[in-house]
């Protein structure tokens, strides 16, 4: 026998199921009253930096079926390449941008919607930049664990060429699906696949 | 002594993937249309994921961790048996996770929740809404006040039935311990027959989720207490680093 390592694990995840709403965005699905606003519905908390966007898009089930019941969380850098974090080391980000969005899928169509900005590059662990990217983070009925994908910028080739993650996904017709495509001057639109053909790439980060 | 220099901390340990649920469960039917099917693309985090959000206690209200009351008209009191739930959250190397926001949702004690899409024939408690949230303290305690959720009946199989269970979202310091789970109850005997808990890979998992009858967070004539300790990724801390805790 060797020594015992006394690591604790992980807590194990469980579905966030259908009435995830209740906990997350209780205003809107109707119970009022209890928290003043939902959190993560405005990202923004006055004049901003850099360029204003907003994001779109739908998570789709393997029978191409918009998921109602999601919830969708993004997580990303300021326009210079900060994080509104305490864990942020690298300097200070503009303290009118959270850098994060919570958005529940619209009841009838599934949409979801982040007005935000366009974020700035952020090192890799060795110090090259990665392109320009949103972490999402996708929670349902039906899904066990949250699934963690990114979104970068059809519109930034060059960057994403170089981008340490990018450049390393061997089924390159696969890339495809973490580019969001430009749907006007400051508008991008980002559908995430859950299964099938064109099933996003999913992280284990 | 001078002290070494501190250095950028590591990154988060990998997701122990063997140990949380797949994504594709066939007896939890929803999932078998809504589970990815290619590998997850692995790599080690970034800043993007070892930042995160934070939340202050300036956003919390004085009641935002009390069930009982939080919905509850003017000197009245959500129904059903009056519980405490308290616990620590806290990182795999057994650090506390401080600034930790925990949110809640769950039935009422009927089993009903206060959702649209809810279509379960128990009725509704107007003093009750089902959630709540609460922020870890330095030492990654926390605590709420609630009513002991009711088990329901649920669309899956013909005779499939919830345990009583709370949900609980977590946010730690890093978006990479991003976490939402459930809290069951000891010695209920649906948590063994239920398939979203079968979702779970080993015994050992779905028992890390079932909070024990604490006697002593007990308030006598008050209220019982449930514990219920939450474990995040925990980071790395670099090799020679001057401190005792952790890696």
């Amino acid at each position: 026998m060797a020594q015992k390592l006394d690591y604790l694990k992980e807590t194990p995840s469980q579905t966030a199921g259908p009435y995830v709403h209740i906990g997350c965005t209780s205003n809107f699905i109707g119970v009022q009253g209890v928290y003043d606003r939902d959190l993560g519905s405005e990202m923004k908390t006055g004049p901003v930096k850099g360029q204003e966007i907003t994001i779109t898009g739908r998570v789709i089930d393997g029978t191409g079926t918009a998921l109602r019941d999601v919830l969708v969380e993004i997580w990303q850098a300021d326009a210079g390449g900060l994080h509104n974090s305490p864990q942020e080391t690298r300097g200070k980000a503009d303290a009118n941008f959270t850098g994060w969005g919570r958005c529940p899928g619209h009841p009838e169509t599934g949409e979801f919607r982040f007005d935000t900005v366009k974020p700035g590059r952020v090192p890799f662990g060795d110090g090259r930049m990665q392109a320009p990217h949103v972490t999402f983070w996708i929670v349902a009925r039906g899904i066990n664990i949250g699934l963690h994908t990114r979104m970068y910028f059809a519109d930034e080739d060059a960057a994403n060429a170089d981008d340490p993650i990018l450049s390393r996904i061997e089924h390159r017709n696969r890339v495809a699906t973490l580019l969001a495509s430009r749907d006007g001057d400051a508008a991008y639109r980002f559908d995430i696949v859950l299964q099938g053909e064109d099933e996003t790439v999913f992280f284990d980060m | 002594m001078k002290a070494p220099k501190p250095t950028r901390p590591g990154g988060y340990v990998p997701r122990d993937r063997t140990w949380q649920p797949a994504a594709l469960t066939p007896a939890y039917k929803t999932s078998v249309k809504r589970s990815p099917q290619s590998a997850l693309l692995s790599f080690p985090t970034t800043p993007s994921e070892e930042t995160g959000p934070v939340f202050g206690h300036h956003m919390l209200g004085a009641l935002d961790n009390d069930l009982l009351h939080n919905y509850a008209a003017a000197g009245e009191s959500a129904i059903g048996p009056r519980i405490i739930v308290r616990g620590r959250v806290l990182d795999e190397f057994a650090r506390p996770v401080p600034g930790a926001l925990i949110e809640v949702w769950q039935a009422n004690a009927g089993g009903r929740y206060r959702h649209k899409k809810e279509s379960y024939l128990a009725a509704l408690d107007p003093n009750f809404g089902g959630c709540g949230r609460v922020i870890a303290g330095d030492a990654g305690g926390y605590e709420f006040r609630t009513v002991q959720p009711g088990p329901y009946p649920w669309p899956n199989g013909m005779n499939d039935w919830r345990p009583a269970h709370i949900h609980f979202s977590v946010f730690g310091a890093g978006f990479a311990q991003r976490l939402i789970t459930q809290m069951y109850f000891e010695g209920d005997p649906l948590i063994w027959r239920c398939p979203i808990v079968g979702a779970l890979p080993c015994r050992e998992a779905v028992e890390t989720l079932i909070a024990p009858l604490d006697m002593n967070g007990t308030v006598p004539f008050d209220a019982l207490c449930y514990r219920f300790d939450i474990v995040l990724r925990g980071r790395r801390q670099t090799m020679f680093e001057n401190r005792r805790e952790g890696l």
